[in-house]
């Protein structure tokens, strides 16, 4: 017992106390990317073709004088490219990054990436994701006590276990008063992990079913938000079916532990905390 | 390559095999081949299925290692759907998932196989016959079924177990619901997709999978990644093995609820995935790995603060392996309970930390070694009661000898370059099958691809090590009581989603 006690002094006061800065990330993480189109080159294409899951789009600007004939060179003085990147496509890789040739693309270290709707995600500049809280009623029934039912559905235990890790003395999301239950009867939500393969898509819908309302959804990772690395027209994976709203989409592959963290207390209107 | 019996190629780990030197074998020669070859103490490593001509008949190959010497011997014949050849199955056991999938994918029929059972689609099978599920009769018998959706934080798949009582008679694992499509999208993918889904096989073993599926790009393209690389290579899949190892330690405190160590090994896993995110800049090495290198190395400034932090971890971990093993509650809950007999393990052709718990010499860094392993050698750890105690023990001991080559390595690290140019790793020698064996920290990790006349990419088969352990932990569940389940569970920690692909 003394050996026990006497390794528990040596362990120390261990959890990270909130809010951090970038600074609580080393160097090369990679966390929220920035976008500076008036970098881009006329016509380059370089990070669409690189991006593994079709994150990235450019929409060419309306032309501001007579269209270029086939032999005119571009002019060089067109407003730039509109340059979206898809935070729920995005699997952080640095692709993107290692093709552009001008720089335009970089990755910052703010953690902070989740957003309430799908196209709050969508950015197109260096700013980070619009969230709102829930509304007041909502925010008096779970703000002080979120339980949360968890439904991996083809995720490859990237996302389960950054959720995992949240519970542990580092992160210890149960300081909040949110934490994972076993049975979707406790829960105030469910959180949903990986692209939701054909055969676990029943099962999502009954355990979403057989959460009480008012029930919040949560979707972690790519896969759960946009099937990452396995969206295909013909494979075995859908996505969170229609009939299951979400209520908070946490982008990356898998996001920070910090990075769910935040999502799920700014959606609880805690972030001042 | 080396010549071997007829019909029978014999390559080393990353090697070649050119299909032109390898005709098919009729299915029955094939089978006996590989009956030879299993006898003689070979051990099924895959057994794919590839479409690489143009009708609709499938290349089946069967890649059997040779631990002793190193080397895999390859054996190929034809078959259309509906035909087959004798299962191995039966004086094979080792074989039985593998045959399972050949007939669910290809419709190719293992004769005498005593249960085809689809491993991944079952539950949407209309044939009932394919669908049932073991059961038991009896005064006193009663089954629980568990899952797909479990209690806690983790990957979905059926548990059915048959009892009389708290004992466990029989235990039936269904699995199939993290089904991705994921070999699918390694053929059909770009070079970037593919990396990502590689990476995607199972989140935990990111760099594992991602550095199999390297080098079996790199060998069909011809590409050799440099020295350093190779390091960082290295350096990265045992940063992974000892964060997997250390969570597992803390999970198998937790389930004996022992809870400082659980707290304790819970943070100290996090210290090894913090510094492959100083690496690679994720967590869990994703983006490090590229087909002809590495992206990151370590320069001399991240060496001192690496080697610093592993001394400052290495403490805290011997601190608490201490209280864990000292302890005799947790000693009276690992200690016989689920056993798996070396019998058994070598029988059902157990990889990994399971099977060196059963006292059954098996390691791919030693048997094959391939990259940095080549060079540094890293003492194999075994243990011999197979119980829940020797898979923790087995753990515990690969840690200190990975913090040991993580420790060599990177006060030795080499300077240089970190990658060949992308674009050569893109064109692909025709007719040929690569075979690459990593050993992740599970065990054994397989990647098996091929390409047709043209050099395309026409066939990709992964081998997690859960797909040859899943069956363990079915056998160690017998006679145990159910309430030992999670704990049995937990010394094994298998992949679901490597399983289902």
């Amino acid at each position: 017992m003394l050996d026990i006690l006497q390794a528990r002094w040596r362990q120390g006061f261990r959890t990270v106390l909130l809010p951090v800065t970038q600074d609580a990330f080393p160097d090369r993480f990679r966390g929220r990317p920035i976008i500076d189109s008036t970098k881009c080159v006329d016509g380059c294409r370089a990070c669409v073709d690189a991006c593994p899951t079709g994150a990235i789009t450019i929409t060419a600007p309306a032309p501001a004088t007579a269209p270029a004939t086939a032999t005119a060179p571009v002019s060089t003085s067109a407003p730039a490219n509109r340059v979206t990147l898809d935070l729920g496509k995005c699997i952080f890789c640095p692709a993107c990054v290692e093709a552009c040739p001008t720089g335009a693309i970089t990755y910052t270290r703010d953690h902070r990436l989740a957003a309430r709707t799908r196209d709050d995600l969508r950015i197109t500049n260096a700013e980070a994701p619009k969230i709102a809280a829930l509304d007041a009623a909502m925010r008096k029934l779970l703000g002080r006590a979120l339980r949360l039912r968890q439904v991996s559905a083809g995720g490859c235990n990237g996302c389960e276990a950054e959720l995992v890790a949240l519970g542990n003395v580092v992160f210890d999301m149960s300081r909040f008063g949110i934490q994972f239950v076993a049975s979707p009867r406790h829960a105030d939500g469910i959180v949903i992990t990986g692209p939701v393969t054909h055969n676990m898509r029943q099962a999502l819908i009954e355990t979403y079913e057989a959460t009480p309302a008012p029930r919040i959804v949560i979707a972690v990772g790519a896969c759960a938000i946009s099937q990452g690395a396995f969206a295909s027209e013909s494979g075995p994976v859908s996505g969170i079916p229609p009939e299951i709203p979400v209520d908070l989409f946490i982008p990356g592959c898998p996001p920070h532990p910090l990075t769910v963290l935040d999502g799920l207390l700014r959606m609880l209107g805690r972030n001042e905390s | 390559m080396s010549a071997a019996s007829r019909g029978t190629v014999r390559v080393r780990n990353g090697g070649v095999v050119a299909l032109g030197a390898l005709p098919p074998l009729e299915p029955d020669e094939f089978r006996a081949v590989c009956g030879v070859a299993l006898t003689a103490g070979g051990r099924l490593v895959a057994l794919p299925a590839f479409a690489l001509g143009t009708d609709d008949g499938r290349d089946v190959f069967a890649v059997i290692a040779n631990d002793d010497e190193s080397e895999l011997t390859v054996t190929r014949t034809r078959l259309a759907r509906g035909a087959g050849f004798d299962a191995l199955t039966p004086e094979f056991p080792e074989a039985q998932a593998f045959e399972r999938e050949l007939f669910e994918d290809h419709g190719i029929i293992p004769v005498g196989h005593p249960w085809l059972k689809p491993l991944r689609q079952a539950h949407l099978k209309t044939d009932a016959a394919q669908h049932t599920f073991f059961s038991v009769d009896g005064d006193g018998i009663h089954e629980v079924a568990v899952g797909p959706v479990h209690a806690g934080v983790i990957e979905p798949g059926h548990f059915r177990f048959q009892c009389a009582g708290e004992d466990v008679l029989h235990l039936e694992i269904h699995l199939g619901y993290q089904h991705r499509g994921a070999e699918r999208l390694l053929v059909l993918g770009s070079p970037a997709r593919r990396i990502a889904v590689a990476e995607s096989i199972a989140g935990d073993t990111a760099v594992g999978h991602a550095l199999a599926y390297a080098h079996v790009i790199e060998s069909l393209a011809g590409v050799r990644p440099p020295l350093a690389a190779q390091t960082i290579r290295g350096l990265a899949l045992e940063l992974e093995r000892v964060a997997n190892h250390v969570g597992d330690l803390g999970a198998l405190a937790n389930d004996v609820a022992f809870l400082p160590a659980a707290a304790w090994f819970g943070r100290l896993r996090g210290e090894f995935l913090n510094l492959l995110m100083a690496l690679s800049g994720n967590r869990y090495g994703r983006g490090l790995v590229v087909t002809g290198g590495v992206r990151f190395g370590l320069p001399s400034d991240m060496r001192q603060a690496f080697t610093a932090k592993l001394a400052e971890t290495e403490a805290d971990l011997r601190a608490t392996a201490e209280t864990l093993f000292s302890s005799p509650s947790v000693s009276s809950r690992f200690e016989q309970t689920g056993v798996v007999s070396d019998a058994t393990a070598e029988d059902l052709g157990l990889v990994g930390v399971v099977a060196r718990a059963s006292h059954v010499a098996r390691d791919a860094r030693r048997d094959h070694p391939i990259g940095i392993y080549r060079f540094v050698h890293i003492p194999l750890a075994l243990a011999e009661t197979g119980d829940v105690m020797a898979r923790a023990v087995v753990r515990w001991i690969e840690v200190q000898r990975s913090l040991t080559f993580l420790r060599e390595q990177i006060a030795e690290l080499a300077e240089g370059p970190l990658r060949t140019p992308s674009t050569a790793a893109d064109s692909f020698a025709p007719d040929s099958l690569a075979v690459a064996l990593i050993e992740g920290w599970r065990g054994e990790i397989a990647h098996v691809a091929a390409t047709n006349g043209s050099g395309d990419l026409r066939g990709y088969k992964v081998v997690d090590p859960s797909f040859h352990n899943w069956f363990g932990l079915a056998m160690a569940l017998r006679d145990n009581a159910i309430s030992d389940f999670p704990l049995c569970n937990k010394s094994f920690n298998l992949s679901y989603a490597g399983h289902d692909l």
